[in-house]
């Protein structure tokens, strides 16, 4: 017999011998907040985990970008042209004089030297996000064809574009009403700060092996 | 990596779990006279304590999120082969492939095959618990595969050629200078340095370089939706998603209880999983899973698989009250709170799983015989109960497990629960002593012989066998002249006398 029929097989022919009533429990109420505190509140938990918030108009967010990118002396940013934010981005850069260097990502991470380009040269990557959970101060990201996973993760800073409409109250209350039952995408993302540790003496460090900034754009 | 060639755990095949029986009492027993470890042990454990009471102010709400936590686990437990079964065809649908593994040997092979399948030479773990009870870093080594810890915890862990002393925080029995040395020793073109930031960035450059080679990732997984066909992963370096994103092949392991009905079980249990284990309101990530990379994606892995893990669990559920045992969401609780855990580390177990929780899994994964002193290394103080956010009874499961440790086996009786290891710890002396015990106090005049007796006695009790044993660091017991019932007898006499006399 293989090891499923095997497995399944203990787990069916013994679930009714034991006389397990589970517990039922209603669940507790979930805190809600008006668009105002929304805002306030995730800004508050995700600068607490070290994530920067900048507010900014629908038309200068890119102009914010670039100053931001210029103070960390940042020599070249990722982006995707093809998403409707990458595109104001690119014209804004077009438009501009400035030394960022700005690279897209190529068909495929196994195209000759991009990996190694996007983990040993790549400053900063900028993407999308599809929202946010006020109560724990996180990004909801999505990646997509034109923003790969790889984006949000490998480059050592992370801008992310926020609309500040598209914040949730909790992670349950988008669950619940995002209609994500009916399909995930292969991958989805929760992203509540830059990555840290505390593995060495409950220490916390930034920059553990994801971004050690997260620079969220709110608009 | 140099540093990977160097790690062999010193551990034989065939016993997955290194343990040398009747051990505990002499690990405990060193653990205690290591200074060093338990400043290390307190410190940490304070902080946690303190962390995640900060993260519930509020103890009414804490409790309601703790009842639905229970009820959500149970119900699903309840359907477990059933949503094992959903979960199955619905990852298939999504492009997932998944096994199935009985024992810790089944599991290794499974994942020693894909890799084989790909001619992998390398390995790059994020953290999972179920990849250190199976001990695959071994196996796959003997194979010729190097296996690299990535968590940085996990990495410290496998450079000290030591195991994990936390299920969440690995490396928690060293501090900054044991780890600061360690790197000196082992890292090459490391200068020492105490400075955390820049340890943790030495780390980084080093697996940086892993995750870019690996041929394959391993992961473990927090929660399963069989709704949806989901892997979810819970946490904050970003090792979980490079190890899951990266090579072209990630393979997750996991038991099979970490299965939910619904996505909207998810978000609850998690709540209540990063403010129990560190007193996070969330994790920097959490790294949800559907599927591997799609025809128009541009990165992620070629192939995605699951390997469903058993090893004794599917025995902890066939007892209705042992069953909720795997309602454990792993979050280590119930260790930062236990007095005895927090004095001697996760070491001294010499269980993959240690503390209160080890204490009440590892049995059914390795037999009662191999952790025979496990059930009793506890006061029954009752926190880990207290605070288990899925509110397991772990102190009423661990007098069960004694129940079951020192019963007698028969092979006739059909109630009996088939318990590896069950009477491993039966006695036949001590069987006797508690017969008696019973049959002096089932009467009534046997028992006022007894008491006459030992008070009278009872100083004359010699000061040898458990008796030595008791009063080597605490005064013998001395009955007292009167028992208590003679003393109320007294008493009420004495009142009943007065209470007369003012009548007069
Ligand atoms: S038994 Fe409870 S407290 Fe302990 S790790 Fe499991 S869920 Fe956490």
């Amino acid at each position: 017999m293989n090891a499923r029929q095997s497995i399944l097989d203990k787990l069916y022919q013994t679930r009714d011998l034991a006389d397990f009533i589970p517990t039922k429990a209603e669940a507790p109420k979930l805190p809600t907040w008006n668009d105002q505190q929304k805002l306030e509140k995730f800004t508050q938990m995700i600068s607490a985990v070290n994530g920067e918030v900048h507010s900014c108009e629908k038309n200068n967010w890119p102009h914010k970008l670039l100053e931001i990118a210029q103070q960390n002396k940042l020599g070249n940013l990722l982006h995707a042209p093809q998403t409707e934010w990458g595109a104001v981005l690119a014209a804004y850069f077009q438009a501009t004089e400035h030394q960022l260097e700005l690279l897209e990502y190529p068909q495929s991470i196994d195209e000759e030297g991009f990996k190694e380009k996007l983990f040993f040269s790549i400053d900063a990557a900028f993407t999308g996000s599809i929202g946010a959970i006020a109560e724990t101060g996180t990004l909801i990201v999505w990646p997509n064809q034109h923003e790969p996973r790889l984006m949000s993760l490998v480059p050592p800073v992370h801008f992310c574009i926020l609309e500040k409409e598209k914040i949730w109250n909790t992670f349950a209350e988008l669950i619940e009403n995002a209609g994500w039952q009916k399909g995930l995408p292969n991958n989805a993302l929760l992203i509540s700060g830059p990555s840290k540790t505390a593995d060495i003496e409950q220490t916390l460090a930034y920059g553990a092996h994801g971004p050690s900034q997260l620079i969220v754009l709110v608009v | 990596m140099s540093n990977s060639q160097k790690y062999t755990p010193n551990t034989s095949a065939t016993s997955h779990i290194p343990v040398r029986q009747n051990d505990f009492n002499h690990q405990a027993h060193d653990a205690l006279n290591d200074g060093q470890l338990r400043t290390n042990f307190r410190r940490a454990m304070d902080g946690l304590i303190a962390k995640r009471t900060a993260q519930f102010p509020d103890s009414d709400d804490l409790e309601a999120r703790r009842l639905h936590a229970e009820a959500i686990r149970q119900r699903c437990l309840n359907k477990l082969p059933q949503l094992l079964e959903q979960l199955e065809s619905n990852l298939k649908a999504n492009g997932i492939k998944v096994h199935w593994a009985e024992t810790a040997e089944q599991a290794c092979e499974i994942i020693y095959g894909i890799s084989e399948c790909h001619q992998a030479k390398s390995m790059i773990k994020g953290k999972s618990m179920v990849s250190e009870e199976i001990e695959l870093n071994h196996f796959m080594a003997e194979r010729g595969i190097d296996c690299l810890e990535s968590d940085m915890g996990e990495y410290i862990v496998q450079l000290a050629e030591e195991k994990p002393s936390h299920i969440i925080m690995p490396a928690i029995h060293k501090n900054a200078v044991e780890v600061a040395k360690l790197f000196e020793d082992k890292i090459p073109d490391h200068s020492y340095t105490e400075d955390i930031d820049e340890l943790i960035q030495t780390g980084r450059r080093e697996l940086r370089k892993a995750f870019f080679n690996a041929d394959i990732g391993l992961s473990g997984v927090n929660f399963m939706v069989a709704e949806t066909g989901t892997l979810c992963l819970v946490e904050n370096e970003g090792n979980g998603r490079m190890s899951t994103h990266v090579p072209p092949v990630h393979v997750a392991v996991t038991g099979i209880e970490k299965v939910v009905e619904f996505l909207s079980d998810v978000p609850p249990l998690y709540h209540l999983l990063t403010r129990s284990a560190t007193g996070q309101p969330i994790t920097t990530y959490f790294n949800m899973i559907s599927g591997p990379r799609g025809e128009n994606e541009k990165d992620g892995p070629k192939e995605v698989h699951l390997v469903l893990l058993d090893n004794g669990r599917s025995q902890a559920y066939a007892d209705a009250q042992m069953r909720k045992t795997l309602q454990c969401i792993r979050c280590g609780a119930c260790m930062n709170h236990c007095p005895v855990y927090s004095r001697i580390g996760g070491h001294a177990y010499k269980t993959v799983y240690p503390g209160p929780i080890g204490k009440i899994i590892s049995p059914h994964m390795m037999g009662l015989e191999q952790t025979k002193d496990l059930p009793s290394a506890s006061t029954l103080c009752g926190a880990c109960g207290d605070v288990c956010p899925v509110k397991i009874p772990i102190p009423s499961l661990l007098q069960r497990l004694r129940i079951e440790l020192k019963r007698v086996v028969s092979s006739n009786d059909p109630q009996q629960v088939n318990m590896k290891g069950a009477g491993a710890g039966y006695n036949a002396i001590e069987a006797r002593v508690w017969k008696i015990f019973s049959w002096i106090y089932s009467s009534r005049y046997r028992y006022k012989m007894l008491s006459w007796m030992a008070s009278r006695f009872g100083k004359l009790l010699p000061n040898i066998g458990p008796v030595a044993v008791w009063s080597k660091v605490r005064s013998k017991p001395v009955p007292a002249n009167k028992t208590l019932h003679q003393l109320m007898e007294q008493r009420s006499r004495q009142a009943s006398g007065q209470s007369n006399g003012s009548d007069k």
